[in-house]
């Protein structure tokens, strides 16, 4: 008989998960909180480096997912786990062979930092916001019109011991470069600020795409944090930062002030890991049992963890990792 | 009108009745009549139980900003207080002065994490008076105090911040001054971004509160940057900077929340007027500014020269024009028995030729 | 109105204000060379510096306040460099270091 695992979570990671696992011959079910699968990704626009389409990528492993007849749960919370078996909040208990976790992350939320002024000053926007704008195709500001100057904030509600999250979201470096390329191709016009503490290129072409973005866009990095932001007479917004280059304090108004949110652990990491008895980094996030040979097992025998579980991760590290977990998962099962 | 979601995620616990209260040093000098309003209209329109102890002395808070009273000082002082509290048989202690507030929260806080220091201080001030304290049940600012009640004091009012003739709300610009909610966000009633203690009050009573870019600013009172007149260029710079950045905005009037930038946000004005010739008031002349009583005290149709109002650097009578509040010039400047106070000499942000005022002395 | 001496100023903000600087002839440099947009602000330039181990120039600085709009003394600033090169030579980003003294020069012979 097959061997069955539980894949919690149908993000990119437990898609990916399960699909590596119908590879190899085991038959997973994805267990999924939310209506459909997807995660996170549904409400992104086009992936950094490459500007890859979001939806190219989803659609290609939900139409695998259905192709391969794997099972999938929707609208099926998880409120407990162990390695055989998972408990759902209806009640319902699967028994599986073993368990990959796959619950990803939560965004930050932004009205957190109260002197940004989300959700309070109408300019004030998130990247997730930028994202879903670009999706509608309708990049405005708040009263319509084409900005003609915006700031991006880097590190909001990351590496922020104010907030809790002192952890480095690793993402949002890239993502700003991203949507301030992006701001720049739909409003060539405007000019475009990236505020940011340190850049922090890490990946394949993202050093070159900064690059690009500063010399053929004209996009202006300060280093420097903004401490404030404050509305205008005109509904804009005003910002102060300081000019850490020049060593002077630096003040503008823009059209758009755009934070970009970093990745916090889920707020249900802690009740998962008591239930189960794994362990948790000081983030939050779920600790791998090592972070070189281990990378994809818990500290627990049959609990495996794929993608932003464990920390903030990229879409491709995160397929990588998925495969990575699959295959553990299989050859734990299997013995 | 502003969006401030957030302010109702702080809130604090203040008491309904018995205070014991605590006055400011420098605050009966530059607005006479303010705490005089304060105990009226709790003990009189409100008819609470208030306590205004003849005991108690200076939290020392202006030396201790200014490095002269060391902490363990100021510890002491602050423990006799609330000895004296206890001994009048009261637990809830309301202080005038933000920066009395924002040192009990400061020693109290202290005491809370370095426990030793509390110790240290209940020796000290066993060995200076032969005294013994408890600490308070609730220490609260009179501003709280009175956004506690701004409902009731709605319901009592004879004028609101709305302009008499149009109907329109009045523009307010407000200041809660920064020891009352940047040490401690979350003792001050909506925080330190988004604070809402007097913004409630306004809202209350009919006016509109004016969020402009540089609300957040210090006034620039800064205790050493101020009293050393070599140093004062740059505390008034930062009221030049908000009264530059609230202009546009027109404001009726500024409420403030704290002794030190009631007074300069006032008088500044002047300073400003006569160094650079700029005004900022709507009539070529200054912006009244009030305190928090002095708002509650017009709202509640308390006469304008018994608030105090006509120690203030810059006239009132617009606003009080404005509001449809009934005033008689001729008594601007006699004191409470009638007698001739003085009155100052013309300047640029005074729009009320000094002429018409009666002067006894003629 | 003759203005009272009251034995202080009001203190001018120190803060680079880019709603008030005009930032033209910044463009105007950037669009000559773009390359130099790329500074990731290493200060390799200024730790190599011939004139800036001798006298208060920091080159990194003074052309970050020229992308800013802040022109004052810039010219003057840029006259006390020896044109040695050594931080071309440095450069991680390959920006033509020598050629930025001189077309800050030339921009900005009248601030």
């Amino acid at each position: 008989m097959k061997k069955r695992i539980i894949v919690i979570g149908g993000g990119v990671a437990g898609m990916q998960t399960a699909l590596r696992l119908a590879e190899q011959g085991v038959e997973p079910v994805i267990v999924e909180k939310e209506p459909e699968l997807g995660g996170k990704l549904r409400g992104w626009h086009v992936l950094f480096p490459s500007f890859t389409p979001a939806e190219e990528v989803l659609t290609a492993l939900r139409r695998r997912v259905n192709e391969s007849g794997i099972e999938v749960l929707t609208s099926a919370e998880v409120v407990g786990l162990e390695p055989r078996s998972v408990r759902l909040a209806d009640g319902r208990e699967l028994h599986g062979d073993s368990v990959v976790v796959a619950t990803g992350f939560t965004l930050f939320d932004a009205s957190i930092k109260e002197e940004y002024g989300y959700g309070i000053y109408d300019n004030v926007f998130t990247s997730a916001d930028i994202e879903r704008m670009f999706n509608e195709g309708r990049v405005a500001k708040a009263d319509g019109t084409a900005p003609r100057r915006i700031a991006f904030l880097h590190c909001v509600g990351s590496r922020d011991e104010k907030v809790c999250q002192q952890h480095c979201s690793k993402v949002c470096c890239i993502t700003g470069v991203k949507q301030a390329m992006e701001m720049k191709k739909l409003f060539p016009e405007a000019d475009v600020f990236n505020f940011y503490m340190d850049i922090r290129m890490f990946g394949p072409g993202y050093e070159e795409m900064y690059r690009e973005a500063q010399q053929k866009y004209n996009i202006h990095f300060v280093r420097g944090r903004i401490s404030e932001a404050a509305p205008t007479i005109d509904g804009r917004v005003q910002i102060k930062a300081e000019d850490t280059l020049t060593g002077r304090p630096l003040r503008m108004s823009v059209d758009m002030l755009v934070l970009l949110i970093g990745m916090r652990a889920n707020d249900d990491n802690a009740r998962l890991a008591e239930g189960a008895g794994l362990n948790r980094a000081s983030s939050g996030f779920m600790a791998p049992r090592d972070l070189f040979l281990g990378n994809v097992c818990s500290n627990v025998g049959g609990i495996f963890y794929a993608g932003a579980v464990t920390a903030p991760k990229s879409i491709g590290e995160t397929l990588n990792e998925a495969t990575a977990a699959a295959d553990a998962a299989a050859k734990y099962a299997e013995a | 009108m502003m969006k401030r979601r957030s302010w109702q995620e702080y809130q604090k616990e203040i008491a309904d009745d018995r205070y014991y209260y605590a006055r400011s040093c420098i605050r009966q000098n530059f607005f006479p009549g303010s705490e005089k309003a304060f105990i009226d209209i709790l003990q009189n329109d409100l008819g609470k139980d208030l306590l205004d102890d003849p005991k108690h002395s200076s939290c020392t808070g202006i030396g201790y900003h200014s490095d002269i009273v060391p902490l363990e000082t100021i510890m002491t002082v602050v423990a006799r207080q609330f000895s004296l509290m206890n001994e009048a048989g009261y637990e809830n202690f309301v202080t005038s002065c933000i920066t009395s507030f924002g040192i009990y929260c400061e020693v109290l806080s202290t005491w809370n994490e370095f426990p030793e220091t509390e110790e240290k201080t209940r020796e000290n001030l066993l060995k200076a008076t032969g005294r013994e304290f408890r600490k308070p049940a609730s220490l609260a600012h009179t501003s709280d105090v009175m956004f506690h009640f701004r409902d009731q004091i709605a319901a009592r009012a004879k004028h609101r911040l709305v302009n008499a003739v149009t109907g329109e709300p009045l523009k307010v610009v407000e200041h809660i001054g920064c020891h009352y909610a940047k040490i401690f966000p979350k003792s001050g009633i909506g925080g330190s971004e988004f604070p809402y203690v007097l913004a409630g009050m306004i809202e209350s009573w009919g006016g509109e509160v004016v969020d402009y870019p540089e609300r957040r600013h210090c006034c620039g009172f800064g205790f050493r940057n101020y009293l050393v007149q070599a140093n004062r260029g740059y505390s008034i710079a930062n009221s030049h900077k908000k009264l530059e950045s609230m202009a546009p905005y027109k404001p009726d009037f500024i409420v403030a929340n704290c002794p030190g930038c009631t007074m300069f946000l006032d008088k500044w004005q002047y300073a400003i007027a006569e160094m650079e010739g700029t005004t900022y008031g709507q009539n070529g002349h200054g912006i009244p500014v009030l305190t928090y009583e002095e708002m509650a005290g017009l709202v509640l149709g308390y006469n304008p020269w018994a608030l105090g109002l006509q120690m203030h650097q810059v006239d009132v009578e617009p606003l009080l024009d404005k509001m449809g509040i009934e005033y008689d010039p001729a008594a601007k400047y006699l004191g409470r028995n009638g007698k001739y106070i003085g009155k100052p000499a013309s300047a640029v942000v005074n729009c009320c030729p000094t002429d018409t005022i009666y002067d006894i002395r003629e | 109105m003759a203005a009272i001496n009251f034995g202080y100023t009001i203190s001018k903000p120190r803060a680079i204000d880019l709603d008030r600087n005009n930032l033209r002839k910044s463009d105007e440099i950037l669009r000559e060379m773009p390359e130099l947009q790329t500074c990731i602000g290493c200060g390799a330039c200024t730790a190599i510096c011939t004139a800036g181990n001798l006298t208060s120039f920091n080159f990194r600085k003074v052309h970050t306040l020229v992308r800013r709009g802040e022109y004052q003394g810039a010219y003057e600033e840029m006259n006390k460099c020896m044109l040695c090169g050594k931080c071309r030579l440095v450069c991680p980003r390959g920006i033509n270091t020598r050629g930025v003294v001189m077309l800050i020069k030339r921009k900005l012979g009248d601030f």
